[in-house]
C-alpha cells in the first residue's frame, strides 16, 4: 500500500510537471502573435541572387557583418544557399564587409 | 570550343589616372580578341566606397565586363590581372549557367500561373486592370517587407 503510494507519487508529479510545461508553452504561443516568415526571394520572385546588388544583399548582413541565419530571415533553403554565395562574392569585391567592429 | 559567359569585375586604386584605366580596358580587349572571345558589355560603376579598407584605400573604381569566351581565356585574363599593380581586386565568375537556371524557373512560374488561370476559366495572361490580387494565389505579399530586416 505504502509502496504503491510512493510509486504513484513521483509518477504523478512528473505527469503534472509535463502537463504544466505543455500548457505554459501553448499559452505562450497563443499569447504572442508570430507573423509567418516568408522567403523574400520567393515572395518577390527574384530569380537570380546577384553579388552586384549590394543593396539587396545588405538586408541579409546585420551590423556585425555575418550572414543572417535562415531561422531569422525566413529565407528558403534554396535561396539561402544562393544568397550565401552572392554575399561571399560581394565580400571579395569589398561591396560588403567581412566583419565590422 | 564552347562559349561561356563570364563576368569580370575589377577594382582600381582610387588614385589611378584615367589613362591607366583605359589602357587596362584595351589590354583586356586585346586578350579577349586574341583568344577568340567577345566582350558583350562594359560597365563602369565609377568611384565607390569600399566596405572595408584595402591597403589603406577607402575608395575604389569598379569596372564590370561581360565576356563570352572559353575557360582558357579567363585563365589568361586572371593571370594578367593578378600581376597588375593598379588593381586592388578582381573577380571572375561564370554566369551562363545561373542565367539559364533563373530563366527556367521564371518560365516555369509563368507557365504554372497560366495553367492555373486556364483551369479557373480565365484567359492565360492577366488582363489590364484585373485588380490587385495575385494570379498565383499567394496572398502573403505583405509579409515580404519583413523578410529583409536585420
Amino acid at each position: 500500500m505504502a509502496f504503491g503510494q510512493k510509486r504513484s507519487g513521483p509518477g504523478g508529479a512528473r505527469g503534472r510537471g509535463a502537463a504544466k510545461g505543455a500548457d505554459a508553452k501553448g499559452g505562450q504561443r497563443r499569447g504572442l502573435f508570430r507573423r509567418k516568415k516568408v522567403c523574400k526571394f520567393c515572395a518577390e520572385k527574384i530569380d537570380d541572387i546577384n553579388y552586384k546588388d549590394a543593396r539587396l544583399l545588405s538586408g541579409f548582413v546585420p551590423e556585425r557583418g555575418k550572414v543572417l541565419p535562415r531561422r531569422i530571415s525566413g529565407t528558403c533553403a534554396l535561396h539561402q544557399r544562393k544568397l550565401r554565395v552572392a554575399i561571399m562574392r560581394a565580400r571579395q569585391l569589398a561591396l560588403l564587409p567581412y566583419v565590422t567592429e | 570550343m564552347s562559349q561561356r559567359k563570364y563576368e569580370l569585375v575589377y577594382l582600381f586604386k582610387p588614385e589611378t589616372p584615367e589613362q591607366t584605366m583605359t589602357d587596362m580596358h584595351t589590354q583586356v580587349e586585346t586578350i579577349v580578341a586574341r583568344l577568340g572571345g567577345t566582350i558583350e558589355k562594359t560597365e563602369n560603376w565609377g568611384r565607390r566606397k569600399l566596405a572595408y579598407e584595402i591597403g589603406h584605400h577607402k575608395e575604389g573604381v569598379y569596372v564590370l565586363e561581360v565576356i563570352l569566351g572559353g575557360g582558357e581565356l579567363m585563365k589568361e585574363l586572371d593571370r594578367r590581372l593578378k600581376v597588375s599593380d593598379d588593381l586592388m581586386r578582381h573577380l571572375i565568375c561564370r554566369v551562363d549557367e545561373d542565367e539559364t537556371v533563373a530563366e527556367r524557373s521564371r518560365s516555369k512560374r509563368v507557365e504554372g500561373s497560366r495553367r492555373r488561370r486556364i483551369a479557373r476559366g480565365l484567359p492565360p495572361d492577366r488582363q489590364p486592370g484585373e485588380g490587385p490580387g495575385n494570379t498565383d494565389g499567394d496572398d502573403d505579399r505583405d509579409d515580404m517587407s519583413h523578410g529583409g530586416e536585420n
